[in-house]
C-alpha cells in the first residue's frame, strides 16, 4: 500500500464510555483495500462496539474514525463506502423485496437503480418473490434478502457483526463465498466473530480485543489450532 | 443528493408503508371521531349548544388524535432496526428528520380532513368562507406540534412505555398553540374579520419556526447513540 | 464523574445552606409581622403569602437553571450537568407545589374561592405539567447516558416553551378575571416593603441552592450506585 494514500479505515485513539464503564480504549488501526479482518475477543471485549462506532451508528468519547480520511461522524459522505451485515436486516416487513431494495439503493443515491436492483434480486435468488411483502419470508429469504441490502451498493467496506449465528451450512457456505468474492474485488472485510474457524481460510488478518483494548493485532497465522491456544491464554482472565 | 429530496424520499417510503397496512390511519380516525361523538354524549343537551362546544372540541380532538398519529413515525422503524439501516447511509441526520417530519404533517393532515368534515356535521357549524381560515389555522398550528412530536417520539420509542409517554410528553407544548388556535376559531365562526386574529396567527408563527428549529437543531443528539 | 466522598460533602455543605435559608425565612416572617394589614383576622394564612411570590420565582429560577445545564449537557456531554438538571429541576417542583398549595390557602379567605386562573397560579401549573413529563421521562429510559441525553433535550425545548406559556397565560388570564386580591397590606414606608420582598428573594435563591446542592449529592450517590449494582 502506498504510505501517501489516504487509508481506507483508519481509526484514532477511539474510546467509548458508557457513564463509568469504558468499553473501548485507544483503539488505533488501519484496514486497507483486500484485506479480511477477524475481530476476535471475548463477550463484552468490545467488539460491537467498535464496529458500530465505525459504522457510525455510536459516537466515540474520544478519538476518532476516518473513511478515505473523512471522519465518520462528521461527515454523511464518510458512511458511502461501509456496508454493515447485523443481525437486524433492516427491512420493512410492509414493503416488498423489490421496494425494500429500492429504497436502500435511492438513499445511497446509487445510479440506474432498477438494474441494480434486479441484479441484487437474482443474485439473491428472490426474482420470483420480488413483489411479495417481505412479512410472509421465510427465514432463508430474509438473510438473503438482509445481504443483498447491505452490499447492493458495493461498499468498499464491507463491517459484519457475527454473520453465522443463524446461518445453516448451505447458507453459510454462501456467504463465504462471497466474502471471498468481496475480497478477490479488492473491497475489505471486517468480520466480528467469536468462532475463528468459520471465516480462518480466507481471513489475513487477526484483532483480538479484550476489555476494550487490542491485545493482538497480526497477520492470520496458518495454523488455527496453534492460534487457539494462543488465543485462550490471551483472553482467559 | 440534497438534503430536500432524500427527506422526499424517506417521506414517500413512510406514506408507502401506511398506504399498505393504513392501520394508523384508521385507528387515528377512529379514535377522533370518537372523541367528537364522546363530547356529545357527555354533555347536557339542554343547556349547553353543541355549536358552543364546536371550537373548543375541534381542538381537542387534533390535540389527542395528533397524539396517536405521532407514534407512528418511529414504532415502523422498530421492527429489523431499520432505523440504522437510514442512519448507517450517507445522508445527514437532518434528511431524517425533515423527512419523519413531513410524514407526520402529511398524516396528521389527512386524519384532520377526515375529521373536520364530521366536526362540522355533528356540531352543526355553518358552513362559511371562515372554514378555510379554521383550516389554515389548523394547518398552522400542526407545522409547530408535528416538529416537535418528531423530536419527541423519536424518544418515547425507545422506552417502554411509548403510547403513553408521548402524550404525557407532548400536551404541555400543546396547551398555548390549542388556545391561540381555539380563540381564533371562536373569533372565526363568530364572523370577526381577519384582522383580529393577527395577534393569533403571530403566535402560532412564531411558535412554529422556534420548535421546528429546536426540532431540526436538537434530533440528530436523539437518534445518535 | 464527582467521587462518593465528594457528594457527600456536598450533601452537607447543602444542608449547611438550607439551615442557613430556612433562618432567613423566620427572620422574613418577623420582617413580615412588622406590616400589620387592616384585618388582623386573616393570621396564619396571610403570612403564608410572603412565601408565595418568592415561592414562584425559586421555581423560574430552578426551571431555566435546568434548562441551561441541559445546553451544556448536550454540548460538552459532561454528566455532572445531566444531575445538576435534574436536581434543580426536582427543586423547581417543589416551590411549584409551594405555590400551588400556598394559593388556594391563601386564595380562600381572601378571594372566595378555592382556586382562581390568575397569571401566576396558572404559569405554574403549565410549568409543573411540562416538568412532570422531565420525570416521566427521566423514569422511563434505564440506560443512563441516554437518560441525561433524553431528559437535556427535553429540558431545552421547555426552556424555549417558558417565554411562549408566559404570553399565553397573559392573555388567558385576561380572559378570566381576578378576583379581587386583598392585598397583604401596604406598609408605611415603600422602602419596607420592597426590603420584604428583596428579602423573600434572596431567601428563596438561598434555599433553592441549598435544596438542590443536597439533591445533587443525592444524586451522585445514587449514580454511583447503579454503577455498583450494574
Amino acid at each position: 500500500m502506498n504510505p501517501s494514500e489516504t487509508p481506507l479505515l483508519a481509526i484514532h485513539g477511539l474510546e467509548r464510555r458508557f457513564g463509568a464503564l469504558v468499553a473501548l480504549r485507544g483503539v488505533s488501526l488501519v484496514v486497507a483495500p483486500g484485506e479480511v479482518v477477524l475481530l476476535l475477543g471475548p463477550n463484552g471485549a468490545g467488539k460491537s462496539t467498535l464496529l458500530r462506532c465505525i459504522a457510525g451508528l455510536a459516537r466515540p468519547s474520544k478519538g476518532r474514525v476516518e473513511v478515505s480520511g473523512r471522519n465518520v461522524h462528521a461527515d454523511p459522505e464518510a458512511r458511502r463506502p461501509l456496508g454493515l451485515l447485523s443481525h437486524q436486516s433492516f427491512l420493512y416487513e410492509d414493503l416488498t423485496a423489490r421496494e425494500n431494495l429500492r429504497f436502500a439503493a435511492e438513499l445511497h443515491g446509487l445510479d440506474s437503480v432498477a438494474t441494480r436492483v434486479e441484479q441484487a434480486l437474482a443474485d439473491a435468488r428472490l426474482t420470483s418473490r420480488a413483489d411479495t411483502r417481505v412479512f410472509g419470508f421465510s427465514q432463508g429469504m430474509l438473510q438473503r434478502l438482509a445481504i443483498a441490502r447491505a452490499t447492493l451498493h458495493d461498499p468498499a467496506l464491507l463491517l459484519l457483526d457475527e454473520p453465522f449465528t443463524a446461518l445453516d451450512a448451505a447458507a453459510a457456505r454462501s456467504l463465504r463465498e462471497r466474502i471471498a468474492a468481496e475480497r478477490d474485488a479488492g473491497r475489505a472485510v471486517v468480520c466480528v466473530t467469536h468462532e475463528p474457524a468459520e471465516l480462518w481460510e480466507i481471513a489475513s488478518r487477526v484483532i483480538v480485543l479484550r476489555g476494550g483494548v487490542v491485545v493482538a493485532d497480526e497477520p492470520r497465522p496458518p495454523d488455527l489450532g496453534e492460534f487457539r491456544a494462543g488465543y485462550d491464554a490471551l483472553v482467559t482472565p | 443528493m440534497s438534503v430536500l429530496r432524500v427527506a422526499l424520499l424517506i417521506a414517500a417510503k413512510d406514506l408507502r408503508i401506511e398506504r399498505r397496512s393504513r392501520t394508523a390511519l384508521h385507528t387515528a380516525t377512529l379514535f377522533a371521531v370518537l372523541v367528537l361523538l364522546t363530547v356529545v354524549f357527555a354533555r347536557d343537551g339542554g343547556s349547553v349548544s353543541l355549536l358552543t362546544l364546536a371550537p373548543s372540541v375541534l381542538w381537542i380532538t387534533i390535540a389527542l388524535s395528533s397524539l396517536v398519529a405521532l407514534n407512528r413515525a418511529f414504532t415502523l422503524e422498530r421492527e429489523h432496526a431499520a432505523l440504522e439501516g437510514i442512519l448507517l447511509a450517507p445522508v445527514p441526520r437532518s434528511a431524517l428528520f425533515l423527512g419523519k417530519w413531513l410524514a407526520n404533517l402529511a398524516f396528521v393532515s389527512l386524519v384532520m380532513t377526515i375529521t373536520f368534515p364530521l366536526w362540522i356535521l355533528f356540531y352543526g357549524v355553518a358552513v362559511t368562507p371562515a372554514l378555510f381560515a379554521v383550516a389554515a389555522v389548523a394547518l398552522l398550528a400542526s407545522i409547530g406540534v408535528t416538529a416537535i412530536g418528531t423530536v419527541f417520539s423519536a424518544m418515547a420509542v425507545r422506552t417502554r412505555h411509548a403510547e403513553l409517554l408521548l402524550p404525557v410528553l407532548m400536551l404541555p407544548f400543546l396547551l398555548p398553540p390549542i388556545f391561540f388556535a381555539a380563540q381564533s376559531t371562536v373569533r372565526l365562526l363568530a364572523g370577526r374579520p381577519l384582522d383580529e386574529l393577527w395577534g393569533s396567527f403571530r403566535f402560532l408563527l412564531l411558535y412554529d419556526v422556534a420548535f421546528a428549529t429546536m426540532a431540526a437543531l436538537l434530533f440528530p443528539a436523539v437518534v445518535d447513540e | 464523574m464527582p467521587d462518593a466522598a465528594s457528594a457527600e460533602r456536598q450533601i452537607r455543605r447543602g444542608r449547611a445552606v438550607t439551615l442557613i435559608a430556612l433562618l432567613g425565612l423566620a427572620v422574613l416572617y418577623v420582617m413580615a409581622l412588622q406590616f400589620t394589614p387592616p384585618e388582623r383576622t386573616m393570621g396564619l394564612v396571610q403570612k403564608l403569602y410572603y412565601v408565595h411570590p418568592p415561592a414562584a420565582y425559586a421555581m423560574q429560577l430552578a426551571f431555566l437553571t435546568t434548562g441551561l445545564c441541559s445546553l451544556l449537557y448536550l454540548l460538552l456531554r459532561d454528566e455532572r450537568f445531566d444531575l445538576f438538571a435534574e436536581a434543580s429541576a426536582e427543586v423547581g417542583m417543589v416551590m411549584g407545589m409551594i405555590v400551588v398549595i400556598t394559593g388556594p390557602i391563601w386564595g380562600r379567605p381572601a378571594w372566595g374561592v378555592w382556586w382562581a386562573w390568575e397569571p401566576r397560579l396558572t404559569f405554574t401549573v403549565l410549568e409543573l405539567l411540562v416538568f412532570g413529563g422531565y420525570f416521566a421521562l427521566r423514569g422511563a429510559v434505564r440506560d443512563p447516558q441516554e437518560r441525561a441525553k433524553f431528559a437535556a433535550v427535553l429540558g431545552m425545548m421547555a426552556l424555549v416553551l417558558v417565554p411562549f406559556n408566559h404570553l399565553t397565560v397573559y392573555y388567558f388570564a385576561s380572559q378570566h378575571p381576578e378576583p379581587v386580591a386583598l392585598r397583604a397590606g401596604k406598609p408605611a414606608l415603600p422602602f419596607e416593603m420592597l426590603r420584604t420582598f428583596l428579602t423573600g428573594f434572596g431567601v428563596f435563591t438561598v434555599l433553592y441552592i441549598g435544596l438542590a446542592m443536597q439533591r445533587y449529592g443525592i444524586g451522585v450517590r445514587a449514580a454511583h450506585q447503579e454503577v455498583a449494582d450494574a
